[in-house]
């Protein structure tokens, strides 16, 4: 796994059912289990952003508000800056 | 999965903020691109109900393993090895000829990892996380699990003070099973609580 992208046949699956609709989501999720975890934080700091973010829009799909509290998460710890993600913003997706 | 399947290309604006977060993460060293894998890796293969069936076996078999997981279901699962981010303070209910017990979080998604892996959709979905409460045995009547009128429905609302996991009642005519064959009849559905085995 390791170095290789990560492809529809490796997404989790639950009962037949995916857990993720597409990889960025998982990515999403490994980025805030890492951050926490390197960061020595308590998975709540993540959490109740999260929380915040699906009471602001409930109808949101639940991985858009994952990526928007991973956002405020990593501008409010100083990690980046609003510009600096729209500098690193990649405008197509890498080839699988 | 369906039209970007078909168009590799296009980014939705949230895909690209995350590959823009973690490309900065990356560079600044705080998270390495193997480590990612590695957790995505750590969910597909050792995190999900498989775990949580080999719990609900244990507490079939052995008495007073079950004494245990109802008294401090965190410890008596880390017992078998299950714990980590989301697998704290598990409270385990049980399932008896009087009451259905059925698992939700109405604030977000909140969900036991250790034992039943990332929660399926619907889970997340806000029909499910107000109607559960509102409105428990309709709903589960409409997911395919009549509960008998007689029995009384319990909901709990999983939260940073506790996250749920249901002990469901072992099904009749079982007896012969070992405890490895009990775990592969428990189901994810039956661990949330709309599924009655």
């Amino acid at each position: 796994m390791t170095g290789e992208p990560l492809d529809e046949a490796s997404l989790p699956r639950d009962n037949g059912e995916l857990v993720f609709d597409a990889p960025w989501q998982a990515r999403a999720l490994a980025i805030a289990v890492a951050l926490t975890e390197k960061l020595g934080l308590p998975w709540d700091a993540f959490r109740l952003r999260l929380m915040d973010e699906i009471a602001n829009d409930p109808q949101r799909p639940y991985y858009e508000s994952w990526g928007t509290a991973l956002e405020s998460m990593v501008i409010d710890l100083d990690l980046t800056t609003p510009a600096a993600l729209d500098a690193a913003a990649p405008t197509e997706r890498a080839p699988l | 999965m369906t039209a970007d399947h078909h168009h590799p290309a296009e980014l939705a604006p949230v895909e690209a903020r995350v590959a823009a977060i973690e490309s900065v993460l990356i560079e600044k060293g705080i998270v390495d691109p193997s480590a990612l894998d590695a957790i995505v890796q750590h969910f597909e293969d050792n995190l999900g109900p498989m775990n949580g069936a080999k719990v609900v076996a244990r507490a079939w078999t052995d008495p007073a393993y079950k004494e245990r997981l109802l008294a401090d279901g965190t410890a008596a699962i880390a017992e078998l090895g299950f714990e980590g981010p989301e697998g704290d303070l598990m409270v385990v209910v049980e399932n008896t000829p009087d009451v259905h017990n059925l698992v939700v979080c109405t604030l977000c998604s909140c969900y036991p990892w250790p034992t039943l892996g990332l929660p399926p959709k619907w889970y997340k979905a806000p029909a499910y996380r107000s109607r559960a409460v509102r409105e428990p045995r309709t709903l589960l009547a409409e997911m395919g699990t009549v509960v008998p009128a007689d029995v009384e429905i319990r909901v709990w609302d999983s939260s940073a003070e506790a996250r749920y996991l249901v002990l469901p009642m072992r099904p009749d005519a079982t007896a012969e099973m070992s405890e490895e064959q009990l775990a592969g009849i428990v189901t994810r559905d039956s661990m949330i609580g709309v599924q009655r085995l």
